[in-house]
């Protein structure tokens, strides 16, 4: 065994009966059930004006009859409740976090204190454009960039997180279809690989889907997308690499087959880590692609959120971009929202501004050597883990992968070991457990991605455990069948979450 | 050398001989030579101390107005506590991600259990999502809902919506080809009154700001009678601040509420990130668009918090989920969650009160300034719209080289109003800021009509 690594409960008898006290505990009560009457952890000032009754000041309006029932504590009731909850979490500064699909890299230090920098943090979104300048300069030089890493045309920073770029993408295919006069293209091509969130998006954007086999490769089966290609075709998306962290080596020809039949090519950026600086897609002949700067770009995730997914653009969506987009004159930056053909606007303001910066200053960090360096240790991370795990799980494409690699936990599973199972086996040694059940196309599906922030020693230790956890499932498959053993909590009861949903505390369902 | 990246040649070197691989770039073989680069057109990596200063001559090239700003119209310049950035930068909850493995992650499921709870409260509504991504596409989140629950395709929109929201939701209405209707606003009141006949008989959803685009406050129950009889269900889009002085939508009918909780204990940063909030009745939770976490039991039997009803979502339902959302706003989610625990009931009802007395005290003022009106006679919370004798943007010209940021010219969005001036006051404009901008006010009106 690896020396440092976290030994689980159920290997440690011994230990069990004195360390698991505090662990039955549970969770704390919630913050409304610590509520006690008069407390209050923050104050205001008098209003220091000439006040006048409320219903004198609001004629005629509703006033509430009764008040919320929010929690009333101090701070250091409040600091305490949620510091001690944190300490429930697993996160990328604790451990390895080897989600697949989701680039779970370093969140620089740096980056969090750069953005809160009361120069972008203080800025209100409507003040005069001759005050935020160097606001504006950042948003540019971070298009210009992202720009430059895609070989796209232009960028808009609006989108919220990926799936609200893939909603933006679509959009805009609809729009430049209307503008040509091709209506009757109502269908979007989908490999069966995509995230759920491609097929969600395209049909939120007024699309039918029609879904691509893979080919017995994991990649696109060219024969069966030409044959799916017709004049009800709007576009493919499609994700290079693609969720099986394989690269589409037929790109080039996927998307000219598109374009000659009229439809454009979205690309699903979430997996840009592998390839950059390597190859770029709008180099690939992609319309419209979107970036997840929470992934990509080391920005921290927020426990789901916020990320963002700007979207970058090739000549032909260019017009139809969300409004506003930064403009440069002489030196000078302006929001320009007069742009006729725009498909509008998909949220308030111009884009969670604060996860930008951080991204602006991730890329001046690194540099395009740095960039090229990322992707490089991120894809030998994952062929290394690959190259050392294959024996024992069986991974159904088994070539050189890109940035993740996906196993199937068949062998596992005939011992009556599942992919699940394992998840919560690997929680218990202080790691985050792999991305289970996707893609969809995989049975049993472990999707790995380490990223390049772990080190030698790190993957080393994930080796060691998804060793043991191999070895359990011969020698002592109820222990991963019951894990996790040493976790906060054990196994949530799903069905009756489903079943009887309490979504909301109330004060009698304690 | 990249502080970031942990490997040493060595290592690489020992990692690419496991892996059979003479170099990295062989890991690369199945990219197409004609797509390969040798590298990017970017700058090399500066270090931390130089990243450092580069951001920080960009952030001293934007001016700072602190608490002489009066600019509002979704984004309100509050307090944010200093216990509410500390727990939110705890690196617990700041880099992790979507609570998937229960276990590990108790932390993020009970704090979004907890802001499901509190929407609920604020709003007087049964079932709160844990976050959409900011209040206008929670609004079109909202209407679509409504629509699928009706099972009709024209939504009313309020003429007094904040324009951007009606423009996020008329983008997303393009998709599947919605009909929008407008809802005149009544330009004496400000309010946007129910028509006598109802909204149009094929309307499925009527979308009313409360308090709304122009400061005044909507009649939410006569709004909620008109869209019930009309078929139609009501979405309200509601500044969360004001809930703790206005009766909850829920409970004047409203059978969605949403907004942004920007104003709870979220900063500005130029407009991102927030939050959008979304609660309805209970009728529809199988139509309800985002992340929902439920309490359990865990295998001992203890409480616990897990992710549920995932069958509305994308990475289970696929093309057929109530939306596309994934990745939400869960840590703009908890400041608003912590803000409010902080803030208490008492608290939230004086804060709205504090804004609200303040905001009513300087409208008297200027409204006594000559050439000065009052935009609209509806009742008002802490935004309200004057009417100036020359052109907003000069007004707002002349009060910035006095040092007061007054508003937003409504010109801005509507030609016909470029005399119109939008001001937003919250509990950091004190007293003497008031003062302040009486004082500027007056100075800036007898320098004349010039323009
Ligand atoms: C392949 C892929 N596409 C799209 C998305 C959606 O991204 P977001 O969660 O930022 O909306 C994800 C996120 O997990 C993903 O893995």
């Amino acid at each position: 065994m690896t020396p440092g690594l976290n030994e689980p409960h159920a290997s440690r008898p011994a230990a069990d009966e004195a360390c698991l006290e505090p662990v039955r505990r549970g969770i704390d009560p919630l913050v409304f059930e610590q509520s006690r009457p008069g407390h209050r952890g923050l104050d205001l000032p008098p209003a220091g004006v000439p006040e006048a009754p409320l219903p004198r000041l609001l004629p005629g309006v509703a006033l509430r009859a009764q008040p919320p029932r929010l929690p009333e504590l101090s701070e250091p009731e409040v600091v305490r409740h949620y510091t001690r909850l944190s300490h429930l979490n697993h996160s990328v500064d604790l451990g390895i976090y080897p989600l697949g699909s989701c680039t779970m890299k370093h969140n620089p230090k740096l980056n969090d204190e750069l953005a809160a920098l009361p120069g972008f943090a203080e800025l209100h979104p409507y003040q005069e454009e001759d005050e935020v300048q160097g606001m504006l300069r950042l948003m540019w030089e971070l298009e210009q960039a992202l720009c430059e890493i895609t070989g796209m045309l232009r960028v808009s920073l609006q989108p919220s997180a990926g799936a609200h770029g893939e909603l933006v993408g679509i959009l805009m295919i609809r729009a430049f279809h209307r503008r040509n006069g091709d209506a009757q293209r109502d269908t979007i091509l989908v490999p069966d690989s995509a995230h759920g969130t491609n097929l969600a998006s395209a049909t939120l954007g007024g699309y039918k889907i029609v879904e691509l086999p893979s080919s017995d490769r994991g990649l696109i089966d060219v024969t069966r997308l030409r044959q799916s290609l017709n004049e009800r075709t709007a576009g493919l998306m499609l994700t290079n690499p693609n969720t099986l962290g394989l690269f589409e080596e037929d790109i080039c020809r996927i998307t000219s087959l598109v374009h000659q039949a009229g439809g454009l090519v979205y690309y699903d950026g979430a997996n840009l880590n592998a390839i950059l600086g390597r190859c770029r897609p709008g180099d690939m002949g992609l319309d419209v692609v979107h970036l997840n700067l929470h992934k990509t770009f080391s920005t921290p995730h927020g426990g789901g959120g916020p990320g963002a997914g700007p979207v970058a653009v090739g000549p032909a969506l260019e017009p139809f971009l969300p409004l506003p987009l930064v403009q440069q004159r002489a030196g000078a930056f302006r929001l320009d929202d007069d742009r006729p053909l725009s498909i509008g606007r998909v949220k308030g303001f111009y884009g969670n501004i604060a996860v930008a910066v951080r991204a602006y200053a991730y890329i001046l960090r690194m540099g395009g050597e740095g960039l090229r360096q990322a992707s490089g240790d991120a894809v030998l991370n994952a062929n290394y883990l690959r190259t050392r795990l294959h024996h024992l799980y069986h991974v159904p494409f088994d070539r050189t992968c890109m940035h993740e690699f996906v196993a199937a936990a068949l062998k596992q599973k005939a011992r009556g070991v599942l992919a699940r199972d394992i998840a919560k086996r690997v929680l218990d040694f202080g790691m985050h457990a792999p991305t289970v059940y996707f893609p969809l196309i995989v049975p049993e599906a472990l999707m790995i991605e380490p990223t390049e922030s772990e080190s030698l020693e790190s993957l080393d230790a994930f080796v060691e455990v998804m060793r043991r956890v191999d070895a359990e499932s011969i020698e002592a498959p109820e222990v991963v069948r019951e894990a996790p053993h040493s976790t906060p909590v054990r196994r949530p009861d799903e069905t009756r979450a489903a079943r009887r949903p309490v979504l909301r505390w109330e004060p009698d369902i304690a | 050398m990249n502080a970031y990246l942990p490997h040493s040649d060595q290592d690489r070197a020992q990692m690419l001989a496991a892996v059979g691989a003479t170099s990295v770039d062989d890991l690369f073989a199945a990219l197409p030579e004609s797509l390969r680069v040798a590298g990017l057109a970017l700058p090399p990596g500066l270090t931390e101390a130089e990243t450092r200063d580069h951001l920080q001559l960009l952030a001293d090239e934007n001016k700072l107005w602190g608490h002489s700003s009066f600019v509002g119209a979704g984004f309100y310049r509050h307090h944010v506590p200093a216990a509410v950035r500390a727990m939110i930068g705890r690196s617990e909850f700041a880099t992790s991600y979507t609570p998937y493995q229960a276990e590990v992650s108790q932390g993020t499921l009970a704090h979004i259990f907890e802001f499901q709870t509190a929407v609920c409260e604020l709003t007087g509504l049964d079932v709160a999502n844990a976050s959409l991504w900011d209040g206008p596409s929670a609004a079109a989140e909202a209407a679509f809902l409504a629509l699928r629950a009706t099972g009709r395709d024209r939504i009313a929109l309020s003429g007094a919506l904040h324009p951007e929201t009606n423009q996020v939701i008329s983008t997303y209405a393009a998709g599947p080809g919605f009909s929008i209707t407008p809802l005149p606003v009544d330009e004496t009141s400000g309010q946007t009154p129910p028509p006598l006949s109802g909204p149009p008989s094929d309307t499925g959803v009527v979308v009313l700001q409360q308090p709304n685009f122009f400061g005044v406050v909507e009649d939410t129950a006569a709004w909620a009678k008109a869209a019930h009889q009309a078929g139609a269900l009501l979405v309200v889009v509601q500044n969360p601040v004001t809930l703790g002085v206005l009766e909850a939508p829920g409970v004047l009918g409203a059978d969605i509420a949403v907004g942004d909780v920007q104003p709870l204990g979220n900063g500005l940063n130029f407009g991102g990130p927030s939050a959008g909030y979304m609660a309805c009745r209970g009728s529809l939770l199988r139509q309800l668009p985002g992340r929902l976490v439920g309490r359990t039991v865990d295998a001992e039997g203890r409480t616990c918090y897990t992710l549920t009803l995932q069958a509305r979502e994308q990475h289970i339902r696929r093309a057929k989920a109530t939306s596309n959302i994934c990745s939400n706003q869960a840590l703009n989610a908890l400041a608003a969650t912590v803000y409010l625990a902080l803030l208490g009931p008492v608290g939230l009802r004086e804060l709205g009160s504090l804004c609200l007395q303040r905001a009513h005290a300087l409208q008297e003022r200027l409204e006594a300034l000559p050439g000065v009106t009052a935009a609209f006679s509806g009742p008002f919370f802490h935004e309200f719209t004057l009417r100036l004798p020359f052109p907003a943007n000069e007004f707002r010209r002349r009060l910035r080289e006095q040092g007061v940021d007054p508003g937003i010219p409504l010109g801005r969005w509507f030609l016909e109003k470029d005399r119109e001036l939008l001001v937003a006051v919250t509990e950091v404009n004190s007293p003497t800021g008031l003062d302040r901008y009486v004082e500027a006010a007056g100075r800036a009106l007898t320098e004349g009509v010039a323009a």
